[in-house]
């Protein structure tokens, strides 16, 4: 019951600008953007679900080192033991303390998983953008790009990808993942974007002297914030699945700490069959959990922008 | 252009497309593939025939010669299905070695494909059916769930409980080992046996996309006059459910074909990996663990291009199932 009177939702960060600088308020603009997007997304019971799972999932990550009762890298243990009341999570073939693990590999998996969402939407914006709103050759090029992309099977590539970068770190896997799953995003943005292209404020925008910079990113992109934020936690799903398995296949840093190595190890010590299935069972919920996380936020992202969707 | 042109046309260019970024991925790439193909090969023993090197050159870029003249005999050698020799399989070449293996996958990732989109789509029926009681919600939360296990991770849970803790199903492989292939009834009973378990990872994994699609599509449809006035005719709710929403949102549906596509052969490779099933999947995990670099751009190719055939196949089903576009 709260939609109503809060009238219709910013479609111009111009005109919410206005709007906050009558209350006087120091905050930056996008902050009071996200504050405002976040207390929507809180008001769906889905998203809120994903919001909890996500903040829980931060909070380990940024305290991993006073959490953590271990070093997560230190061989200090009993190889191989079972789950104990010194190591809860039992240990690895090399005696580290797999539940320090765990919680230090927070870490990367949001990174990868952030970080590879961030730079897919950015292409996905981008592209969608650009050939969205100038049909024309450029248009039909990228689209050819984008459906090529699509029909391209997504992990094999990465593999393949990863395979030949001989490099092995964190960022050779965002830009692996990021390369590889922007196509979806781009397709979706460039349809809304074609459609609002005839708009008559979108006309009025063009014909008032405006520069096609400002009427792409500030008269068409604001529109767009849902299908924008959709194709983030799109990607960043993709994202902690596929470096999780490029990770499982060795592709990735075996000297990092991540959720994905700890699967890696106790696939190659052979975990399952000495009966230490904690190594396997706990990273993988893990990795789903923050999966399942993006795609409850990602229910909430529709009443973004579409206040009729909001649950009361 | 009518739709069945502009389908053949994309068909090719997209073949020739992909068949282009296969030929210049390893040669964009930094560092040398070729060098660390040929030492890994030197490395394994074996010695390095002249015709051997021509090969892993042709495939992966030769030094010194033109991009042009590259390409012309990477194109030879794939007409000519030449891909050279692997070295995790040096008494065969690659082309045997993925023709052995590509059935398995084909039947694996076919089967649980048709059975991910008929569970998939029945749930979402219901689901779209009864959308807002806790039917729908048991079915999109749980489909959702579902969907973020990564597929290679429930494999190994599955072979944790079902086949090594209660021993109902086979740990490895794709049929008994020391049988040979071939064609008798109990060796296809034996096979279907092992494909148990790497089949119903993928289709658990699969499921969640065609559930989605389903149940938005039939919310849509249900909001239809031609819903409404079945309804007030007096037609049973099933009737009304199947025939008349469910058969139209079917559509759109099929059109997804393509992107669930990629998700379950992408889970495939992993899945075989866990399994050692006997398929493509297993062959890349195999290849990438080795640095196997011939192999593993050959398997890139077969696996994309079986990709590009299936979709069109669908485009062209497609055909049979929407009037409208026969015109």
């Amino acid at each position: 019951m709260t939609i109503v009177t809060t009238g219709p939702p910013p479609l111009n960060p111009g005109d919410l600008a206005e709007i906050t600088l009558g209350h006087a308020s120091a905050l930056p603009v996008w902050l009071l953007f996200v504050g405002r997007a976040l207390r929507t997304l809180w008001s769906n019971r889905k998203a809120r679900i994903g919001l909890v799972i996500l903040g829980v999932v931060i909070l380990t990550a940024l305290f991993a080192p006073v959490l953590a009762p271990h070093s997560p890298t230190a061989t200090d243990f009993k190889p191989y033991q079972s789950p104990n009341s010194n190591n809860w999570f039992g240990t690895t073939g090399n005696g580290q303390d797999v539940f320090s693990q765990m919680l230090y590999g927070a870490r990367v998996s949001l990174f990868v998983g952030l970080a590879s969402g961030l730079l897919a939407t950015l292409v996905a914006v981008t592209i969608g953008l650009v050939t969205g709103y100038r049909p024309g050759i450029v248009d039909e090029v990228l689209s050819f790009v984008t459906n090529l992309a699509l029909v391209i099977p997504g992990l094999p590539l990465m593999i393949i990808l990863a395979a030949y970068l001989s490099s092995r770190s964190v960022w050779t896997i965002v830009l692996v993942v990021a390369f590889t799953s922007w196509a979806t995003g781009a397709r979706v943005i460039r349809s809304q974007a074609s459609t609002l292209r005839d708009r008559e404020f979108i006309t009025s925008a063009v014909f008032s002297g405006e520069r096609l910079f400002r009427v792409v990113f500030r008269e068409i992109l604001p529109n767009m914030t849902s299908l924008v934020a959709a194709s983030f936690f799109g990607a960043a799903t993709a994202a902690v699945m596929a470096e999780a398995s490029l990770e499982f296949l060795g592709l990735g840093n075996p000297n990092t700490v991540s959720w994905g190595t700890i699967l890696y190890f106790a696939q190659q010590q052979n975990a399952l069959l000495t009966g230490q299935w904690v190594l396997v069972f706990a990273p993988g919920l893990a990795i789903a959990l923050l999966a399942v996380s993006f795609t409850l936020i990602n229910f909430g992202v529709d009443a973004l922008s579409n206040p009729r969707l909001r649950e009361k | 252009m009518t739709y069945l042109t502009r389908k053949v046309v994309l068909f090719v260019i997209t073949l020739w497309a992909a068949i282009t970024l296969n030929f210049a991925l390893p040669r964009l790439m930094p560092g040398s593939p070729v060098d660390a193909a040929l030492a890994k090969l030197a490395s394994s023993g074996q010695s390095v025939t002249n015709a051997e090197r021509h090969a892993i050159q042709v495939q992966l870029g030769v030094p010194n010669t033109g991009l042009l003249s590259q390409y012309a005999s990477y194109l030879k050698n794939i007409a000519t299905l030449n891909f050279g020799t692997s070295y995790s399989f040096p008494s065969e070449s690659v082309a045997q070695t993925i023709g052995k293996a590509l059935p398995w996958t084909l039947v694996l990732v076919g089967t649980s494909t048709i059975l991910a989109f008929v569970i998939g789509t029945l749930l979402g029926v219901y689901a779209g059916w009864r959308r807002g009681r806790s039917a729908d919600s048991v079915v999109t939360l749980g489909s959702t769930l579902f969907a973020a296990f990564p597929p290679f991770w429930l494999g190994l849970l599955m072979l944790y409980v079902l086949a090594f803790n209660w021993n109902l199903f086979p740990l490895k492989g794709g049929y008994n080992p020391g049988v040979t292939p071939n064609f008798s009834l109990a060796f296809f009973g034996d096979a279907a046996w092992h494909s148990v378990l790497p089949g119903l990872t993928l289709v658990i994994t699969a499921l969640s996309g065609w559930v989605f699609g389903m149940r938005n599509n039939m919310i849509n449809t249900l909001g239809e006059d031609y819903v409404t006035f079945a309804e007030a005719n007096g037609l049973r709710p099933r009737t009304v459910a199947l025939l008349y929403a469910a058969r139209n949102a079917l559509l759109p549906n099929v059109t997804a074909f393509g992107l669930s596509l990629g998700a379950i052969i992408g889970g495939s490779v992993l899945v075989e990996g866990v399994y050692s099933y006997p398929g493509v999947g297993n062959l890349l995990y195999v290849a990438v663990t080795n640095h196997d670099f011939p192999l593993m751009q050959a398997l890139f190719l077969v696996i994309t291009l079986s990709m590009l055939v299936a979709i069109f196949v669908v485009d062209l089903l497609y055909v049979r199932l929407d009037p409208r576009i026969r015109q």
